[in-house]
């Protein structure tokens, strides 16, 4: 089955500064995929490249197998929703959805037929005789997918749609856009700096950073093992632990002296001699107590600070003269000063080379 | 909280300062700042105003000393050819100028936006003549369509002798003359000001309407326009609040000839107040100018603020 | 769905027609759009930049040459004649003293003007948004809306005011006059620039325990310059290019340029010399022509800044 939407070779400078640089992508029918990145590091560029906004410099892209890279926004099959909404501030919500299509000349009863599924979709039916200025920020957000929806395409493109709403109205409609797709099935790229969005809702995520997709997988294998120090720090809130220090063979020695083995850990590729490098542990893979105690590494630690959260509580202790933070269920009593057994395996960690910031 | 005690003036009872001393000396700097201002506004516009429109009720010929005649100036004022030509001249040149102001100036700030080079430059062309006079624009242009030696002139020693363009010494087209000039002045300022406007619509907008597929044509006709609608306003009631004012301009360029054919009240009310010896029809044309500013104003006003309540 | 792609590696691409598109879109430099939209910028650029090129090509003229009758000729022997003879020796009215006289009553005029109207209106601002008093947005209400009168409705009682103050007919008459009528427009400026400052420096001040005018010169003043450089364009070309408030209230002896401009080319006697006119009109218009080039888009922002009404 061909793919929805492939990208080849894709070049973009502005000036002498090269915003993307030969970025390959393949996005199959149907897939959800996230351009996941800091602000700056080219994902909106690489949006508005797709949607043809923006000339590129070199390269190539295909939508439904077609080469659509000299072709016009409307012509290469796709909708667009962007971060401040730009409804039509003019026109009414049904005015703001017809308009595209009355003016390629579609029929009256077409055009009513399109904006009534939309509407019934998107659920904005009692809205349709507003105007955006009397809608509230959700309001106008499904009116703007809404705008995408009738244009009967392929291929939707969202540039950081939630980004502009609050943080209660974000995670609803998220939720919202989730359906949307397990409804529609078309393929959807998404733009976001937000990671809690990007592992909600992608079939998979691209982490970029300067231009360059630095790992292109399914969220789970993102999460659980990035390919580089960058991915494995931007991803994970509270921030991956990070352990400097040397591996020799299978053990790794953290800069303070503290010793590793490793040996559970599934090694790329078997490395020579010792080299510097970087051990992660994310928070959640460190266990407290007698499920310490069963891991390969375990050690004593005193607990300098606790975080309560509500769902479960943040703590700040030290192996070595590192901070280290784990997370324990909120039912656990710790407290300031006491000192606990924590201890991780190896296996659900992530090693990179200090030199390359590559995953071993 | 700016409360500053004064001392007791000899003779005052008082031991305890009233509410209206209180209210006085509450913030007493702010006020002392901003006397001249209050000032202005009690004696300058509002009082002069006052005065004008009561003194246009009395027959005051060289000094304002006449006696209450009602509205006989005004019966008077409608009864001269030379001021009814002025109002008809004034309605005549206001439209045109406004509406050509107002679509050669969006026209070029459309043309500008279209991401052009040189576009400082133009703008610089367009918008000097707007640093200039009025009497110098007048002058100017006065020289341009002399009949003889000016524009019209010089396409007949070239060959072409049918052309004409001696609109200054024809009565029928003097006014078409001062619009030439008046809109060289003026249309720039609008295109500045169009081009705000255009430049305050989000770009996000445009990209919309870019994949939706509409043409820029009709972008612009149908959602940029539309979103312009402060902009338009606000052009609107600067052209039209200067056009009223039009004064200078007559009087560098025509002095209101041939004969009567380009009088405008301004002038009327200038002839009459200071030359010509009857300063109750200079008053009288003076409020019917101020009339008719108001006229225009109401509605705006009622517009702008009547709907969201007294805005400060 | 959940392939672990890497960059290298990728599905083949599509096999495409003959010419197969890559990079950028191929675009002619020559196309009917931009030749429409430089052709109507460059013809409007030629209305408005005619004037301009005739007022100084005439100026440069001799008479005989003027005679010839082709205003689009540029000067053969160009001299500044014409010049010197608007400066010194051309005739307004009943003396023959050239425009040099009103340059001067329009610098006169001018600078006093400006320094004053500015002040207070700043002030009025000032006081307008971080003192507000009972009754003060009325004041500035009426203020605005008396900026809309047309002039006429003061003119004479005006006079009759300065004529009691025994200043009519002298500089102090159209400086005051001046004053009075650029402070709407002005107030408004400082009013909305002071407005758009953060509170906070005002209110640490007044915790500190400074007063109106200490806040206003230490704080407020500092930081406008941006402002007082509008306010500056905008008067000095309006005062400059003034012509009823100065040939009502100055008196004779003080007409500013634009007025003399006037008399000299309106009201001349006997054939009238155009290239003395011509350059009179130079003369008069290089001053606020000058503040234009100069400042540039300080110039723009000024005549946007006395579009915005509230």
């Amino acid at each position: 089955m061909q793919n929805s939407v492939s990208i080849r070779d894709l070049s973009l400078n502005f000036g002498s500064v090269k915003v993307l640089q030969h970025l390959d992508l393949d996005i199959a029918q149907g897939e959800f995929i996230v351009l996941l990145g800091p602000s700056g590091c080219g994902k909106s560029t690489l949006l508005n490249c797709i949607a043809g906004l923006l000339d590129v410099s070199d390269g190539q892209i295909f939508i439904g197998g077609k080469n659509v890279t000299w072709l016009e926004p409307k012509d290469r099959g796709i909708g667009m929703v962007f971060q401040s909404y730009a409804l039509y501030p003019q026109m009414t919500v049904e005015r703001n959805l017809s308009f595209g299509l009355r003016v390629a000349g579609m029929k009256k009863d077409e055009v009513e037929r399109r904006v009534a599924r939309a509407a019934e979709i998107l659920q904005i039916e009692p809205l349709l005789d507003r105007k955006p200025a009397n809608l509230s920020g959700g309001q106008r957000q499904r009116v703007a997918i809404g705008r995408a929806l009738v244009r009967d395409v392929d291929v939707f493109l969202f540039d950081e749609p939630l980004s502009n709403l609050d943080a209660k109205l974000r995670s609803d409609l998220r939720v919202e856009i989730k359906r949307l797709h397990h409804r529609l099935k078309n393929t959807m790229i998404y733009v976001t700096h937000d990671q809690i969005e990007a592992l909600t809702l992608a079939d998979r995520i691209a982490v970029m950073k300067n231009g360059v997709i630095q790992q292109l997988s399914d969220p789970h294998t993102i999460y659980n093992k990035p390919v580089n120090l960058y991915v494995a720090g931007f991803i994970g809130s509270p921030q991956m632990n990070m352990f400097e220090g040397t591996l020799e063979g299978t053990t790794f020695t953290t800069a303070d002296g503290t010793v590793v083995s490793v040996d559970t850990y599934d090694f790329a590729a078997p490395s020579n001699g010792p080299i510097q490098a970087v051990l992660g542990v994310r928070p959640e893979h460190i266990a407290l107590g007698e499920a310490a105690a069963a891991m390969p590494f375990s050690i004593d630690a005193e607990i300098e600070i606790v975080e309560p959260m509500g769902s479960d509580t943040l703590a700040w202790t030290k192996i070595g003269n590192k901070a280290v933070t784990f997370r324990c269920d909120s039912d656990v009593v710790i407290e300031t000063g006491q000192m606990v057994r924590i201890g991780f395996d190896p296996a659900r960690g992530s090693i990179f080379s200090a030199e390359t910031t590559n995953r071993l | 909280m700016a409360d500053t005690a004064l001392p007791l003036e000899a003779g005052a009872k008082v031991n305890r300062p009233s509410l209206l001393k209180r209210i006085i000396l509450h913030n007493l700097p702010a006020k002392i700042a901003a006397l001249p201002m209050m000032v202005t506004v009690l004696v300058v516009f509002v009082g002069c105003t006052l005065w004008t429109i009561y003194y246009s009720f009395t027959n005051s010929k060289l000094l304002p000393t006449g006696k209450f005649v009602g509205i006989e100036q005004y019966e008077r004022l409608f009864a001269t050819s030379r001021w009814n030509v002025s109002v008809t001249n004034l309605i005549t040149y206001g439209v045109l100028s406004l509406i050509f102001t107002l679509v050669v100036g969006f026209i070029l700030a459309v043309l500008i936006d279209q991401k052009i080079r040189f576009e400082s430059a133009f703008r610089t062309i367009m918008l000097y003549p707007f640093a200039l006079s009025f009497i110098v624009t007048g002058l100017v242009w006065q020289w341009i369509i002399n009949p003889t030696l000016g524009l019209q002139g010089t396409m007949r020693n070239l060959g072409w002798e049918n052309f004409t363009f001696d609109w200054i010494a024809n009565p029928r087209m003097v006014l078409y003359a001062l619009l030439i000039a008046g809109l060289w002045q003026g249309t720039g300022f609008c295109m500045v000001l169009m081009l705000a406007g255009l430049r305050g619509v989000d770009e996000e907008i445009w990209k919309a309407a870019r994949i939706d597929g509409i043409p820029t044509w009709r972008t612009y006709v149908s959602i940029v326009v539309p979103m312009m609608r402060g902009v338009m306003v606000t052009a609107v009631v600067i052209i039209g609040s200067g056009i009223v004012r039009l004064y200078d301009l007559v009087v560098a360029l025509t002095n209101g000839g041939p004969g009567i054919s380009s009088e405008v009240p301004a002038k009327y009310v200038y002839n009459y107040m200071f030359s010509g010896g009857n300063i109750g029809q200079g008053l009288a044309a003076a409020t019917m100018m101020l009339l008719s500013v108001i006229i225009i104003l109401i509605p705006w006003a009622y517009l702008e603020f009547g709907g969201k309540g007294r805005r400060t | 769905m959940s392939q672990i792609s890497t960059m290298a590696g990728v599905t083949p691409a599509p096999t495409g027609a003959a010419v197969e598109p890559r990079g950028p879109r191929p675009k002619p430099f020559f196309t009917p759009r931009k030749i429409i939209i430089y052709s109507i910028l460059v013809m409007f650029s030629l209305y408005y930049l005619f004037p301009l090129y005739v007022m100084f090509t005439t100026s440069l003229k001799t008479m005989p040459e003027i005679r010839f009758g082709n205003i689009f000729s540029l000067p053969t022997a160009p001299s500044f004649d014409a010049w010197v003879k608007a400066w010194t020796s051309a005739c307004t009215g009943l003396t023959c003293e050239g425009l040099a006289p009103g340059f001067w009553n329009s610098v006169k005029i001018t600078i006093p003007s400006t320094i004053i109207s500015i002040f207070i209106a700043a002030v009025n601002g000032y006081a307008l948004i971080n003192w507000r008093f009972k009754g003060s947005e009325i004041f500035f209400a009426i203020l605005i809306f008396g900026s809309f009168i047309p002039y006429q409705v003061f003119l004479y009682p005006l006079v009759m005011i300065t004529r009691e103050m025994g200043i009519f007919g002298s500089l102090q008459a159209v400086i005051i006059v001046h004053t009075v009528f650029g402070m709407p427009i002005l107030t408004l400026l400082f009013r909305n620039y002071f407005a758009s400052l953060p509170q906070e420096l005002f209110k640490a001040a007044r915790v500190d325990g400074a007063g109106f005018w200490r806040i206003f010169f230490e704080i407020m003043l500092p930081m406008s310059l941006p402002i007082f450089v509008v306010a500056l364009i905008l008067q000095v070309t309006g005062i400059w290019n003034d012509f009823l408030f100065g040939v009502v209230f100055a008196g004779t002896q003080n007409y500013p340029m634009t007025v003399q401009l006037n008399n000299i080319v309106n009201s001349a006697q006997g054939t009238p010399e155009y290239n003395v006119n011509m350059a009179a009109t130079v003369l008069t218009g290089l001053v606020p022509l000058a503040v234009y080039f100069v400042s540039g888009k300080w110039f723009v922002r000024g005549v946007a800044a006395g579009a915005v009404k509230g």
